[in-house]
């Protein structure tokens, strides 16, 4: 009976509406979690996996060797390679290393697979382009990539190293 | 020849500049509510809302209104190309139009009607019709099914609003919006208002009025969750700005309408002296955005009703009480003699 | 001046969109063709002075009356075809039905030209515009003058109301309700039943029966 009436009273004063007014205005002056994003960013891990890169060693000799073991690993076959003859000094190297950007999983697997840490997800995820084509990536683009993000690869790779 | 001007042209010719300052007022409070409206809900849902184009986004509407003129307008192949044009003029029309009478100050309103709380009422409810039509002539069954929600839900709203104008002008004795705001004066300031002594009928006009509009929880009519945006789903770009426009614009009429029915209009909280210096207009400008606020953050914290709950609140809820509520003021009215000072015309 | 020019319009738009109500293939446009009509009979009532009645003409007819009709002229599907294949059969009492309404028309313009006075005094002095509101004059006559005749309209009306909802309404075990006030009613206590079942035994419904038919 008691409760009845308490029901009644609280329907007829629109007593849930008022709590919810109240607790939504209380939300309404928090601080606000969103990140501003162009102008601030998130964290993002060491292992974070975003835009492919090919590194070379401090003397500017390639890493990659045509092992080919990141395009068999590829689930979405999104690598290219060929290699090309044996050079003299005994080093084999790619003519050609392409990377589908549209098909790509980012998966990581070419990462893991890689005898000598030359094709990398660096932390970069703002490549976004006009056309498709512009996402399929070639050995220059690739390299290009290692160049501009080495510092940061390298330090990734550092960071990561105990865990692995 | 003057004369001629004096009596001839110029009566004319100031309805057409007073329509004109009041529609382009209007239109530009209409895209800062727009950015209000899209802040307070983020605020609640603690984002931040638009705050790129201009400073803190001011300029949001404005960016939006550009690119929804410079968009093709796609006229689906089945459709009636006629009607499905001319539909979205009629809401955007209808919903100014009302804004004539609406008095912003003593005086400041583009035609003082006698009539006024009647016009209002026919003029909202052929609101409708650009809702049928745009969902009819759409030819889709998204758009049709969403069109005769919003068609019933109006309807039936639109009759406990009627009771709510109805115990109004019980109590004020006219239909003149500028009296009615005027009737609310007295010397205990804003507690003389109607929104005190007639509460239920407050709240029924406010929950009335979202429903009337659309808004949430009552947006049945668009629910993006089954219906797309139902009788919007086909239009696109200036049609479909037309649309939002005349329903943003309605929305700001209901603010309007509560605070001169409700809370007493351009009258100062209390007529004191620190108050009274505030312009009228601005006592105005403020009650209705604290209404809209009230519309925004209703669609901020309410879940959306059922379309058979949202009957049954129109029907078996609001309209007795509604209807209760026009006897008991009627009969408290002749018990106690307190007939309003009809001004005869 | 302006009023004779706007009487024209009105009157000649009136004309034409009743026109194309009964011309009108799709029976939506018909609807929308009387719509306008219903407008244009509106403007005519405010050049009269009318203000309320043309008020209430769009509210009621367009606003409420339209709306329904064309809530179920859109919803069924009419075979235009179908329904007008025996329309010569009806020409005959349509016919009839046109002249009767003409030779009304007539008796009633031709009196007026003939005695206004005569005409005049029959019905009740409409009070003059400048005096007395349109409200004013409208509230005078119908709950003074014909209170009694407006108390019985309602009163059909309620019945009709009244009528409706008794054929409507469903009664019965089949008609499935929603009681809100119980659901929103409903507590912890009510809802959730604590059952201490014994390891090894079935938890039988039947102790839920009885509990519920407890209380």
């Amino acid at each position: 009976m008691m409760a009845t009436i308490k029901q009644t009273i609280n329907s007829l004063f629109l007593r849930e509406f008022v709590s919810a007014f109240f607790l939504t205005m209380r939300y309404f002056f928090t601080a606000k979690p969103t990140i501003n994003y162009p102008f601030e960013k998130g964290p993002l891990s060491p292992r974070f996996r975003g835009e492919h890169a090919l590194r070379r060693y401090p003397n500017g000799q390639e890493r990659c060797i045509a092992c080919k073991l990141c395009e068999a690993i590829c689930p979405a076959q999104a690598i290219t390679i060929e290699a090309g003859p044996r050079r003299n000094d005994g080093t084999r190297r790619t003519t050609r290393y392409d990377i589908d950007m549209t098909k790509c999983i980012y998966c990581g697997f070419c990462q893991e697979a890689c005898p000598v840490e030359a094709i990398v997800e660096g932390p970069n995820f703002e490549y976004a382009t006009e056309t498709r084509e512009e996402l399929f990536y070639d050995k220059d683009k690739l390299l290009e990539n290692g160049d501009k993000w080495e510092q940061q690869l390298a330090k990734n790779i550092e960071l990561d190293a105990p865990y692995r | 020849m003057v004369e001629y001007f004096l009596t001839h042209i110029w009566p004319i010719l100031s309805i057409f500049v007073h329509s004109l300052a009041v529609l382009v007022l209007l239109l530009v409070a209409v895209a800062f509510l727009l950015l209000l409206d899209r802040k307070i809900w983020a605020a609640v849902q603690l984002r931040r809302g638009p705050n790129v184009v201009g400073p803190f986004g001011l300029l949001q509407s404005f960016a939006d209104l550009l690119k929804f003129v410079f968009k093709e307008v796609i006229i689906p192949s089945g459709a009636n190309k006629f009607i499905f044009i001319i539909a979205p003029f009629v809401t955007c029309t209808l919903a100014l139009a009302v804004w004539a009478i609406v008095p912003i100050s003593e005086g400041w309103e583009v035609a003082n009607l006698n009539l006024g709380i009647l016009y209002v009422f026919a003029i909202s409810s052929l609101g409708v019709y650009g809702i049928i039509m745009g969902g009819w002539a759409s030819n889709s069954k998204y758009a049709f099914l969403g069109a005769m929600r919003s068609t019933a839900q109006m309807v039936s709203y639109e009759v406990s609003i009627g009771f709510v104008l109805i115990t109004v002008l019980l109590v004020t004795g006219t239909l003149n919006l500028t009296e009615i705001v005027n009737a609310q004066k007295s010397e205990y300031g804003m507690f003389g208002w109607y929104w005190l002594m007639l509460f239920p009928m407050f709240v029924v006009f406010f929950i009335s009025a979202l429903a009337e509009t659309n808004r949430p929880p009552f947006d049945l009519p668009e629910a993006e969750s089954e219906l797309v945006a139902g009788f919007m789903i086909e239009y696109s770009s200036t049609p479909y700005l037309l649309y939002m426009l005349g329903e943003y614009v309605s929305i700001t009429f209901m603010c309007a309408l509560t605070t001169i029915l409700f809370l007493g209009g351009w009258l100062p909280i209390f007529d004191i002296a620190p108050f009274t210096w505030i312009p009228g207009f601005v006592w105005f400008i403020l009650k209705s955005v604290g209404v809209f606020f009230m519309f925004g953050m209703v669609k901020a914290f309410v879940p959306r009703y059922r379309y058979d709950q949202l009957m049954r609140l129109g029907w078996k809820v609001l309209l007795p009480i509604s209807m209760a509520m026009v006897v008991i003021v009627a009969t408290v009215i002749f018990a106690f003699d307190l007939y309003p000072n009809v001004a005869t015309a | 001046m302006v009023a004779g020019i706007f009487f024209y319009i009105f009157a000649i738009f009136l004309i034409a969109s009743a026109i194309m109500v009964i011309s009108a293939r799709n029976p939506v446009y018909a609807v929308f063709f009387l719509i306008l009509g219903f407008f244009n009979a509106t403007g005519l009532f405010i050049l009269l002075g009318a203000e309320f009645l043309a008020m209430i003409l769009l509210m009621v007819y367009v606003g409420a009356v339209m709306v329904l009709f064309l809530f179920v002229v859109m919803m069924i599907d009419i075979d235009f075809k179908e329904l007008s294949k025996g329309f010569l059969q009806y020409a005959p009492i349509g016919t009839l039905v046109g002249v009767i309404l003409l030779a009304e028309i007539i008796m009633v313009v031709g009196g007026y030209v003939y005695d206004a006075e005569t005409v005049r005094s029959a019905a009740v002095p409409i009070p003059d515009v400048n005096t007395v509101s349109n409200l004013e004059a409208f509230g005078l006559l119908l709950y003074g003058e014909y209170v009694f005749f407006i108390e019985l309209a309602g009163l059909i009306l309620l019945v009709a109301l009244i009528g409706a909802v008794v054929l409507t309404l469903k009664t019965g075990s089949k008609a499935l309700r929603q009681d809100i006030a119980t659901q929103v009613a409903r507590t912890p206590a009510t809802a959730i039943e604590m059952v201490s079942v014994k390891s090894g035994q079935a938890f039988s419904t039947n102790d839920t029966i009885k509990m519920n038919k407890r209380d």
